[in-house]
C-alpha cells in the first residue's frame, strides 16, 4: 500500500521553483552533445565563404590523407543531390519553391552553406580536416537589397525560378468580408499617416548549439536533437530521407533554449543521418558558436510599409500594410508562412473598419530566415504600435488617449476583429490602468516637459505599446485553411502506475520553459497527488508516440490543455472503479483532493488505492478494461489572446546618442497562472529579447553578402548587465476557450517591449525634429538623426559605414600578436 | 572551435621562458591571461606551434613599491590590479580603467601585462599606461630593457617586445593625489571601447596643476592628448575651461571606421567623452 497522504494547497498559482533547475544549471543532465556511443564518428561541414558562386571543383584528397579522417563527402557523394529539406507551408498555390538540398550542388547560395562534410574518428581532426579540402568557385552577384532583386533584370537566386519573388500573399477585409475597402477608407480619409519601417535581421542565438547524433545500429534509427520539434523532425526526416516512420526514433534529450531557432529540419539532422547509415556507426554533429550564428536560420527581416488612415478627431478608419519580406536562399521548414503570422495583428487592439496586408516574400542570397520568438507578431506589434504614435504626433495627441479611444472596451469581447479572429477576452482599460500606477505616467510626462524647455543635453522619452498576440498555435481547422500541411492538436497521456505515482505524457517539447514543474502542479491538484508524484515525460518519440512540440506560445494552451483532459479521463475511469471498491453508485461519490467519498459519509477510496485496484484487478468492475491510464488529444477551437501595457521611458543622451532605459512597467494579461515564478520568467526574458531588437543586435552583411556580425563580439546579445530593473505585473482575465483560462507567456514579452522602447526613444528626440531611427537605435544612428534634424550635420553621405571591425576580437587576422 | 594542434611549455622562471622562445623561433606566442589568445587559437586565426604559458612563474605576479614608482608584475591579474591597494593609492586610473574590463571571469584571469603586449586598440589598458607614463620592462636573450609607454606601442597589435622577449613588469610613476576617471563608451558591457578617454589630473587651490589624458581606440596605438593637457595645465578647474580644453581632444587623432562608429563620430565621441573624463578627475560633475 502508499503512504502517500492527499496534498491540501492548490498547486495552481503556487511560485514554485522549477525542479528541472537543478540539472539543467549544473549541466548535470544529457544534453545531445554530451552523449557518447561506442565507436561514434564526428562530422563537421565544409562551408562555402561565398554568398553566391558556382561550384567549380572539390578537392579532398589533403583532407582524406589527414590522420583520423574516415570520408569525405559532397551532396552526390551522399546520394543527397535529389533531396529538398521540407517547407510545410505553401502559403499560395502559385508559390515559388526553390530545391534545398541539405548540401549544395553546383551552387552555393549565401555564405555558410554546407559544401561538404568531412567524417573522422575524432571532434579536433574534423576541423583540421574541414581545412583542408580545397573548394574552388566561380562567384556570382550576390543579391542583398530586397526591393533590387524584385526589380526587372535583376540576378535571380535560383534562376530556374525565373523570379526572386518566393510569393503574394494578401488579406483584404473587403474580399474577405471582415470589414470595409481600405483604399476607399484612404480615399475618405481626414488625415493619411504613411511610414516606412524596418524590421532588421535577428540571430536567434540559442544558448546551446545545435547538436546532433544518429545511431543507425539498431532496428529503429535514432537521432538524438537538440530541437525544439523531436515529433515534426521524425515526420519529416521520414518524408525526405525515404526512411519508414516506424524505423526512426527521435530524441529531444535536456534543449539549451530554441527560441524558435530550433523549430526547424536542418540540413545537418539530414546529412548526420546520411552519413550515419553509410558508415553503418554512430555520427555526432555539433556546430560552434559561429556555425550558428552563420547558418542557423535568422529571424526577422522585413521592410514595412505601414498606411493609417483616421478621423481628425482620432478614430481610425483604415490601415493598409505593404510588406517586402526576405526568406533568404531556401525555404525552410516554416519560412514563407512567417509574415502571415503576423497579417492577423497589425490590426491589434484597435477597431479598424477597413484593413488589408499584403507581403511580397523574396529570395536573397543571405541565410534562410524562419521562426523567431513571436514570429510574425513581433513584427506586426512594433508596426501597428509605432504607426499609433506617429498619428498621434501628427495630430497632437497623447498616444495614450489615442489608443484609448479606439481600443476595444472589455465590454464588447468577445470581438471579432477586421482581420477576422474573434478575441475571446481581455481587459485593455485594467492593464493600462495599473501599468499607469505603477509608472507614474503624469509625473514622467511632467519631467519630460522640464528637461524640452531647459534644453537638458539629456531628454527623457515615453514609449507606449498596448499589444494583443494570438497564442496557442492553432484550430487545426484554420491551419488547414492556411495552406498549412499539419495540424495545431495536442496529446497527452496519464499513466497511473501501480504505487500511486502519476506519470504525464506530453507531446509539446520543452527546451527551457519549465513544462515538466508547471504539468506536474496542474496534474497534480487535478488528481489530487503530491507534486513529487508526477513524473513529467517528454521529447522522445518511443515514450511520447504523438505530438506536435512547443513554439508560438501553444504548450500550456493546448498542450496542458490536452493533459488536463487526460487526467479527467483518469478520473472517470477511477470513479467507476471506486463505486465497486465502496459498493455505491457512482453518482454517490464525490472526488475531492484525491479522495473519493460517498456523499455525506466519511467512507471512501484515495486514488492510490483505486489505482492499486487498476493494477491487481482482482476485483475489478464487470466489463471494464482493467486500466486508469488515459489518452487525449486536444485540438484548440480558437487561439487565445494575451494582452498587456508595456511602458518604457528612456533617456536620449543628445550629446552622445546613448539610450538609457530609465524605467520600463509591463502588466500583462496572460489569463490565468499556473506558476508566477515561472511566468516572470518568461517575462524577463522576453523583455531583454525585445530590447535587444530595439536597441542592440543586428544581423549585418557586408556589401559581398558576408555575415560581418559573425561572433558573439559583434552580434552584440544583451546581458543582465545591459538592462534595466524591471518593474512588472499582471491583470488576469481568463480565457474562455480552454478550461485551464491559460493563454501563454512565452512571447509576450518580445512582442510588447520593443516598439515601446522605440516608441520612447522617438517621443525623446521628436521636439527636435526626429521622427524616425532604424532599428537597433546604436549610439552613433540616434545621434546622427539628432544632427540631422538640428541640421548641425555634416552630409553623412561623407562617411561610408565600412562593416570591418575596429579594434576587438574580430579585426585580428592570422598575424594577429597575442601574448 | 578548436585550435590547431600545438606544443606547451610551461616554464617556472623567465629565463627558461626566454630559452623556450628562442629555440621555438617565430611562431611561438606567449600565453598569459589566454583572455584574447584562446579565442584567436579556437576561432583559427592563429596557428602557432608552440605555447609558452608564463602562468606558473610566480615572480610575474604582485605589485610592489619602489620609491618614486609601483611595481607591476606582468601576470598581475585584472582583479589584483583593481584590489591593490598600493595601486589604488597611486595610480588609481589603472584600476578604475581595468574595472571596466569584461566580466568576473575574465577580470579573474586576464592579466596587465597580456593586455598591453596584446595591443589592441580597443583594449582598455593601453591609454592608461599611456597617461601614467608607465616604463615596460622586457627581458629577452639579449638582456633587459626599459620602454617608456609612448615608445611601447608601435602599431596594430604590436608592441616593441620582440618574439624571443616578455614583458616582465610595468612600472607606474606614482601620481598619489591625483584624481582620476576612466570614461568608456561601449555597446553593451562586454563590448570593446567604441571610444573611451583616460584622465588623470592634479589640482592645486583650484587650479589644474597637471593634468594627463589619454585616447583609446582613436588610432592604431593609443593616443596621448597633448593638445588637451596644455589647454587645461595653469588653469582654473572648471566647467567652461575644461570644455575648451576638451575641443582639443580629436587633434592628432586617426579613427578608424567600423559598424559601431565612423571617423567624425569618434572624434565627437573623443571631444564629449574627454570634457566628461576630465571633469570627474577634477572633481566636477560632468
Amino acid at each position: 500500500m502508499t503512504a502517500t497522504t492527499q496534498p491540501t494547497e492548490r498547486e495552481l498559482g503556487r511560485a514554485r521553483r522549477r525542479k528541472e533547475d537543478a540539472r539543467l544549471i549544473t549541466g548535470r543532465t544529457r544534453w545531445t552533445d554530451n552523449i557518447s556511443l561506442p565507436g561514434m564518428l564526428y562530422m563537421a561541414v565544409v562551408r562555402s565563404p561565398l554568398a553566391h558562386a558556382k561550384i567549380t571543383g572539390i578537392n579532398t584528397d589533403a583532407a582524406k590523407a589527414l590522420p583520423g579522417v574516415l570520408g569525405v563527402f559532397t551532396a552526390a557523394d551522399l546520394g543527397a543531390e535529389g533531396i529538398s529539406l521540407p517547407c510545410a507551408w505553401q502559403i499560395t498555390p502559385d508559390m515559388k519553391s526553390p530545391k534545398a538540398p541539405p548540401l549544395a550542388v553546383d551552387t552555393v547560395h549565401f555564405a555558410g552553406e554546407g559544401v561538404a562534410v568531412v567524417v573522422t574518428r575524432d571532434a579536433a581532426s574534423a576541423e583540421d580536416a574541414v581545412e583542408a579540402v580545397q573548394v574552388e568557385y566561380d562567384p556570382l552577384e550576390p543579391v542583398l537589397d530586397m526591393e533590387a532583386a524584385l526589380a526587372d533584370g535583376a540576378t535571380l537566386v535560383h534562376p530556374d525560378l525565373g523570379t526572386n519573388r518566393n510569393a503574394l500573399w494578401v488579406f483584404d477585409s473587403a474580399e474577405a468580408g471582415s470589414g470595409g475597402d481600405v483604399e476607399q477608407a484612404i480615399r475618405d480619409a481626414e488625415i493619411v499617416v504613411k511610414r516606412r519601417f524596418r524590421q532588421q535581421r535577428l540571430i536567434p542565438a540559442f544558448m546551446e548549439p545545435r547538436s546532433v547524433v544518429v545511431d543507425p545500429t539498431g532496428e529503429q534509427l535514432t537521432m538524438w536533437s537538440a530541437t525544439q520539434v523531436p515529433h515534426i523532425l521524425k515526420t519529416m526526416a521520414s518524408l525526405t530521407l525515404g526512411m519508414p516512420e516506424h524505423k526512426v526514433r527521435v530524441i529531444a534529450p535536456d534543449v539549451g533554449g530554441g527560441f524558435g531557432g530550433k523549430l526547424q529540419v536542418t540540413p545537418e539532422e539530414a546529412l548526420a543521418l546520411l552519413v550515419a547509415r553509410r558508415m553503418g556507426k554512430p555520427v555526432k554533429w555539433t556546430e560552434t558558436r559561429s556555425e550558428s550564428l552563420l547558418a542557423a536560420h535568422h529571424g526577422r527581416d522585413q521592410i514595412q510599409d505601414i498606411t493609417i488612415a483616421a478621423r481628425r478627431d482620432g478614430t481610425v478608419t483604415g490601415l493598409k500594410v505593404e510588406l517586402i519580406a526576405d526568406m533568404g536562399a531556401y525555404l525552410r521548414l516554416v519560412t514563407p508562412g512567417i509574415p502571415i503570422l503576423g497579417a492577423f495583428m497589425f490590426n491589434s487592439i484597435y477597431k479598424f473598419p477597413a484593413y488589408r496586408f499584403a507581403s511580397t516574400n523574396v529570395f536573397t542570397t543571405k541565410t534562410p530566415t524562419d521562426a523567431y520568438r513571436g514570429a510574425g507578431r513581433p513584427e506586426a506589434t512594433f508596426a501597428i504600435e509605432r504607426i499609433m504614435d506617429e498619428l498621434a504626433a501628427e495630430l497632437g495627441r497623447d498616444p495614450m488617449e489615442l489608443r484609448e479611444q479606439n481600443w476595444i472596451k472589455h465590454e464588447e469581447f468577445p470581438f471579432t476583429t477586421v482581420a477576422g479572429l474573434t478575441y475571446d477576452s481581455g481587459n485593455y482599460e485594467a492593464a493600462t490602468a495599473k501599468a499607469r500606477e505603477l509608472f507614474d505616467y503624469d509625473g514622467l510626462r511632467a519631467e519630460q516637459r522640464r528637461r524640452r524647455e531647459a534644453d537638458d543635453p539629456v531628454q527623457l522619452g515615453i514609449g507606449i505599446s498596448t499589444y494583443t498576440e494570438m497564442c496557442g498555435l492553432a484550430p487545426s481547422r484554420v491551419l488547414g485553411a492556411l495552406s498549412y500541411g499539419a495540424g495545431g492538436w495536442e496529446h497527452a497521456s496519464i499513466r497511473m502506475l501501480a504505487s500511486g505515482k502519476v506519470e504525464v505524457v506530453t507531446g509539446v517539447s520543452p527546451h527551457g520553459q519549465g513544462h515538466e514543474t508547471a504539468w506536474s502542479q496542474i496534474i497534480a491538484d487535478r488528481l489530487g497527488v503530491p507534486f513529487e508524484d508526477v513524473e513529467v515525460l517528454h521529447g522522445d518519440t518511443q515514450i511520447s508516440s504523438k505530438g506536435l512540440d512547443t513554439y508560438g506560445s501553444r504548450s500550456l494552451a493546448v498542450g496542458g490543455v490536452a493533459a488536463v483532459k487526460a487526467a479527467d479521463k483518469v478520473i472517470e475511469k477511477a470513479r467507476k472503479v471506486a463505486a465497486h471498491m465502496l459498493e455505491c453508485s457512482e453518482a454517490d461519490l464525490d472526488f475531492i483532493q484525491g479522495k473519493f467519498t460517498i456523499k455525506g459519509t466519511n467512507r471512501g477510496v484515495t486514488i492510490q488505492e483505486v489505482t492499486l485496484a487498476a493494477f491487481t484487478s482482482h476485483n475489478f468492475p464487470e466489463g471494464m478494461e482493467p486500466s486508469l491510464d488515459s489518452d487525449y488529444t486536444f485540438d484548440p477551437e480558437n487561439f487565445s489572446f494575451p494582452h498587456g501595457t508595456h511602458l518604457c521611458a528612456a533617456e536620449v543622451d543628445t550629446e552622445t546618442g546613448w539610450v538609457t532605459i530609465q524605467q520600463y512597467v509591463c502588466v500583462d494579461d496572460v489569463g490565468t497562472v499556473v506558476n508566477p515564478l515561472i511566468v516572470e520568467g518568461q517575462v524577463q526574458g522576453g523583455l531583454a529579447q525585445g530590447i535587444a531588437q530595439a536597441l542592440f543586435e543586428e544581423a549585418i552583411y557586408d556589401e559581398g553578402g558576408n555575415l560581418v556580425t559573425g561572433t558573439l563580439a559583434d552580434y552584440l546579445v544583451p546581458s543582465a548587465a545591459d538592462l534595466p530593473h524591471f518593474t512588472t505585473d499582471r491583470t488576469e482575465t481568463p480565457a474562455t476557450t480552454n478550461p485551464l483560462g491559460v493563454k501563454g507567456v512565452g512571447e509576450a514579452g518580445t512582442i510588447a517591449s520593443t516598439p515601446a522602447v522605440v516608441n520612447a526613444v522617438l517621443d525623446a528626440v521628436r521636439h527636435l525634429g526626429v521622427t524616425n531611427i532604424d532599428m537597433p537605435c546604436a549610439p552613433q544612428r540616434v545621434w546622427r538623426a539628432v544632427q540631422a534634424a538640428r541640421g548641425a550635420a555634416k552630409s553623412t553621405s561623407e562617411h561610408t559605414t565600412e562593416t570591418a571591425a575596429g579594434g576587438g576580437l574580430g579585426s585580428i587576422d592570422a598575424q594577429g600578436g597575442t601574448q | 572551435m578548436i585550435p590547431s594542434a600545438f606544443d606547451y611549455v610551461a616554464p617556472t622562471t623567465v629565463d627558461e621562458a626566454i630559452q623556450a622562445l628562442s629555440q621555438a623561433g617565430d611562431d611561438a606566442k606567449i600565453l598569459a591571461g589566454g583572455q584574447s589568445l584562446v579565442p584567436v587559437l579556437r576561432l583559427r586565426l592563429a596557428a602557432p606551434t608552440m605555447l609558452v604559458d608564463l602562468n606558473k612563474i610566480s615572480e610575474l605576479r604582485g605589485v610592489r613599491d619602489d620609491g618614486n614608482v609601483i611595481v607591476v608584475g606582468a601576470m598581475t591579474t585584472h582583479h589584483d590590479v583593481i584590489n591593490d591597494p598600493l595601486i589604488r593609492e597611486h595610480a588609481a586610473l589603472l584600476a578604475l580603467a581595468t574595472q571596466t574590463i569584461g566580466d568576473p571571469q575574465i577580470r579573474h584571469r586576464g592579466t596587465l601585462g597580456g593586455a598591453l603586449v596584446h595591443a589592441d586598440p580597443a583594449g582598455d589598458l593601453l591609454a592608461p599606461a599611456v597617461a601614467l607614463d608607465a616604463e615596460m620592462v622586457i627581458v629577452g636573450p639579449g638582456g633587459r630593457r626599459t620602454v617608456p609607454a609612448s615608445e611601447f606601442f608601435v602599431d596594430l597589435f604590436t608592441t616593441a617586445v620582440q618574439p624571443d622577449e616578455v614583458l616582465i613588469e610595468i612600472r607606474i610613476p606614482k601620481k598619489t593625489g591625483w584624481g582620476a576617471h576612466y570614461e568608456k563608451f561601449q555597446r553593451v558591457a562586454q563590448a570593446w571601447s567604441i571610444v573611451a578617454v583616460a584622465a588623470a589630473v592634479r589640482t592645486e587651490g583650484g587650479s589644474i596643476a597637471e593634468a594627463r589624458v589619454a585616447l583609446t581606440n582613436m588610432a592604431a596605438t593609443p593616443v596621448h592628448a597633448t593638445g588637451v593637457e596644455q589647454a587645461l595645465v595653469g588653469q582654473p578647474a572648471t566647467a567652461e575651461t575644461i570644455r575648451a580644453a576638451a575641443e582639443h581632444a580629436a587633434e592628432g587623432t586617426s579613427p578608424m571606421s567600423d559598424g559601431n562608429a565612423d571617423p567624425d563620430y569618434r572624434e565627437h565621441l573623443a571631444r564629449v567623452l574627454t570634457q566628461r573624463a576630465v571633469a570627474s578627475a577634477a572633481g566636477l560633475a560632468a
